[in-house]
């Protein structure tokens, strides 16, 4: 019998499971970013160099914070892990376009210093830092912050017209048509120097035009149609207006099952559910509940915001318990508060109640007390 | 065929890995040299030796008796000399005496050791009387004295259902595959066994359905019997637990803390009704046992009946021919929940599974460290005990004893989903065992220099 050989290395000797199923947090993160690539790719679109120096803005200065910050503390820095970045482009991705960099830069600094690196870095923040971001900024440059620029395309209208009104195949031609006006008038107005005119969001036109919506279909007119809403042809944040492309990437974050599905679904339904009580008995037009689902930030923050680790509640029932919580703050907010955007506040206030949620709603074991009632 | 497989909530998919063994049929592994039969093999009071150094045994003979009511007799697995009485490590990492016998390769059958043996009527009393003599535990990894179950209920409860766990939802390990496969008649004629000691009026033999050959066979060989049923189970881990395995099949939950006589329940592995068929028809005391040596480590991977007491170092040269490469990670179980050791100088007992090998190339050779916990809550997605476990070990970090016990650490069952699945690789379970640990010895024991106060 051979002697067993003295193995080259050290044998491991540590606790079971020996096995692991291979995710990392930072593969996580590079899921959200991807998921967040139709997001970008939107603003781009929508609102062309005003989007992107912002984002470039907040997405360097944030890796810039994080590892600056992890320096001084005198820790490892790990702005590989992508979370930094990821922290710097949800940011830029609810500020107006067009924002001064030196306020993007400053919004991420108030989001890793102040958000995140203070409580200890990832894992350890009790706020969204994102939205810590936006809330200072918000908060002390108001005027700019909602200084809101058209997007640069005004042809979806002519495609939402097109594919509206026609319906046979030579429809195609006509939206190619139309598409190539649009571009030529995009590209006249550049030429001759128009920036655009700073307007407002549809959700302040909603605050604004209220009475309007008393007078039935009328309000139409004031407000762009549901369409442009749902597309994102209207002035917002960067990444909040383009609503098939959050929901392209909230689903497959869902997919991917770093979201939980019942975040955005009892948030979403809550605020639909509280518009729509609301408009039904101010007699508004149905499409009340609907402006408020797609307009503003409520759809990047149901998918995106809402739904980070960190300040998440971790069980199932907390979890209902936080978006339902959140849906009634954003309704109360646009309906009664002062401010017409309440997604960011709500999140804030709610990943306050985070822990005192996880303090409560506690899962029983498998035949523990629940059991009892069935 | 099968319309409806039986399942459970929570819990996680685990490549199987089985394909290294399980098409090899068993091979009986050739005595080793020296036999080390730890007195402390089964769960409860360790065995009482009755037999001194110097002295001769023969294969079979009882070498330690029970010592008190959950306690197992040992027996000698090879016939030879009584060397010494001396104390080793168990793969777990306690101390036990250990009765090392030298064989003497006659392999000389113990007298009072009969196969024929006429034991008249076949009554629940008898095979109570003979789980306890033949050294009869849960050979499914837990080692827990088998008679105990069977023994009537304290609350006079009774029992209905007898399942025999032939799930083996541990990645790697074949041996219950195998035993299912080629020892079918012994495993059905064990569970006919129990369901007399028990006075229970249904056998179920539930099977994962990664064996579809190991449910057909055993549906076939089942067909004729009114009260024996082959029940599939959705593979998933852990389905072989206890409690999930009782849920998944009857529907029925086993309290939170409480054992499966509490809803009607008895569960016996495979191996082990396999051995009370031995015993109670052969009369063979239980003294060697089926397990599964695989990994990359290792030469020729299989399944083999070897002695109890063999060291493994002598089960990988004799049986498995010898390690291949520079060997990272030796576990004896499964990679679940199996124990990582750091050589081969340990023993099988009835409880080993498997004996898995892995090279330093192997990713279960490799150490992830920790990072910061992310409360993504995969942990309290997966958990089949719907525990918390990124909280308990929050608390087991900060000793917060009471905060741990609040959160029903005692509850887990260190399955190991929750680590499994960890982006940040927390070594959750083991913070879990740290804090049950710590709970035991009232805050005051442990030996993890992290937490020295």
């Amino acid at each position: 019998m051979d002697p067993i050989k003295t193995p080259a290395r050290l044998i491991l000797v540590s606790s079971s499971p020996h096995i692991h199923c291979g995710s990392t947090v930072s593969a996580a993160m590079r899921d959200v970013l991807l998921a967040l690539v139709p997001v970008i790719l939107s603003a781009v679109w929508f609102f062309r160099l005003d989007a992107i120096t912002v984002i470039l803005a907040c997405c360097l200065s944030a890796v810039f914070f994080e590892a600056l910050c992890q320096k001084v503390m005198g820790c490892a820095i790990t702005v590989k892990d992508g979370s930094a970045l990821l922290t710097g482009l949800l940011l830029a991705l609810c500020l107006p376009p067009g924002l001064s960099p030196v306020l993007a830069v400053f919004g991420s600094f108030c989001a890793i210093v102040i958000g995140k690196q203070v409580f200890g870095g990832l894992g350890n923040n009790i706020f969204n830092p994102a939205h810590i971001g936006r809330a200072i900024l918000l908060a002390s440059m108001p005027q700019q912050m909602t200084t809101w620029l058209p997007p640069v395309h005004s042809f979806i209208d002519n495609i939402t017209n097109a594919v509206g009104s026609i319906n046979s195949v030579t429809s195609a031609t006509k939206a190619a048509h139309a598409l190539n006006t649009a571009v030529n008038a995009t590209t006249s107005a550049t030429k001759a120097g128009i920036d655009g005119v700073s307007s407002a969001t549809p959700l302040a036109m909603l605050r604004m035009s209220e009475s309007l919506w008393q007078k039935g279909q009328s309000a139409a007119d004031q407000l762009p149609n549901l369409w442009q809403l749902v597309l994102g042809n209207i002035p917002g944040s960067l990444g909040e207006t383009c609503v098939p492309a959050i929901l392209l990437g909230g689903l497959f974050l869902i997919w991917r099952g770093h979201v939980d599905w019942r975040i955005p679904f009892y948030y979403l339904l809550t605020v639909f559910l509280i518009t729509g009580i609301y408009g039904y008995f101010r007699g508004y037009s149905p499409l009340f509940p609907l402006y408020h689902l797609f307009g503003g930030g409520l759809m990047i923050g149901a998918f995106f915001m809402a739904t980070d680790w960190v300040t998440s509640p971790l069980t199932k029932r907390g979890r209902i318990i936080y978006a339902i919580g959140l849906g009634i703050l954003t309704a109360l907010i646009r309906l009664r508060g002062g401010y017409v955007e309440g997604v960011c506040y709500s999140i804030l206030i709610m990943n306050m109640l985070t822990p005192l949620i996880d303090r409560y709603i506690r899962n029983t074991p498998f035949g523990g007390r629940a059991q009892k009632n069935g | 065929m099968f319309s409806r497989k039986a399942t459970f909530k929570g819990g996680t998919h685990i490549p199987a890995e089985k394909n290294l063994t399980n098409s090899l049929p068993i091979i009986r592994m050739e005595a080793p040299e020296f036999v080390y039969l730890p007195l402390a093999m089964h769960i409860g009071a360790p065995a009482r030796p009755v037999v001194a150094a110097g002295e001769k045994v023969k294969l079979g003979q009882l070498v330690a008796a029970a010592q008190g009511f959950v306690s197992s007799n040992i027996h000698a697995s090879v016939s030879g000399m009584v060397t010494r009485i001396e104390k080793r490590y168990l793969p777990n990492g306690s101390l036990s005496d250990c009765i090392v016998i030298k064989n003497d390769g006659l392999d000389t059958m113990a007298e009072e050791i009969t196969p024929g043996k006429n034991h008249g009527e076949i009554k629940a009393e008898t095979i109570r009387q003979l789980l306890l003599d033949k050294g009869i535990v849960g050979m499914g990894g837990a080692s827990f004295p088998t008679h105990v179950k069977y023994a009537p209920q304290k609350d006079g409860s009774t029992i209905d259902t007898v399942i025999i766990n032939g799930i083996e939802c541990e990645p790697f390990i074949t041996a219950d595959h195998r035993i299912l496969l080629e020892e079918a008649e012994n495993v059905i004629s064990g569970l006919k066994y129990f369901l007399l000691a028990s006075s229970a009026k249904k056998g179920i033999i539930a099977i994962e359905d990664n064996k579809p050959d190991a449910i057909e066979h055993l549906t076939r060989l089942t067909r004729d019997e009114p009260n024996i049923s082959v029940v599939v189970c959705k593979e998933k881990y852990p389905q072989g637990s206890e409690k999930h395995l009782i849920y998944a099949v009857t529907g029925r939950t086993v309290p939170d803390k409480g054992l499966p006589s509490a809803v009607g329940v008895i569960v016996d592995n495979a191996t082990t009704a396999m051995q009370t068929a031995l015993a109670v028809e052969k009369d063979l005391p239980c003294y060697e046992r089926v397990l599964t040596v695989s990994g990359d480590a290792v030469n020729k991977p299989g399944n083999y009946l070897v002695r109890i007491g063999s060291l493994y170092g002598d089960v990988v040269e004799k049986a498995a021919g010898g390690i291949t490469g520079d060997i990272g990670k030796i576990l004896c179980g499964g990679p679940m929940m199996g124990f990582a050791v750091g050589s081969l100088q340990y023993s099988v007992i009835k409880g080993t599974t498997g004996l898995l090998l892995f090279s330093q190339n192997s990713p279960l050779a490799h150490f992830l460290a920790e990072e910061t916990c992310v409360r993504c809550g995969r942990c309290l997605e997966v958990c089949p005990m719907f525990l918390e476990p990124t909280v308990i070990a929050k608390a087991v970090k900060r000793r917060k004893w009471m905060d741990a016990a609040a959160s029903d650490i005692a509850s887990c069952i260190e399955c190991g989903c929750c680590s499994y699945n960890c982006p940040s690789h927390i070594p959750l379970v083991q913070y879990i065992r740290m804090g049950k640990q710590f709970i035991m010895t009232g805050g005051s024991g442990g030996c993890n220099p992290l937490f020295k106060n």
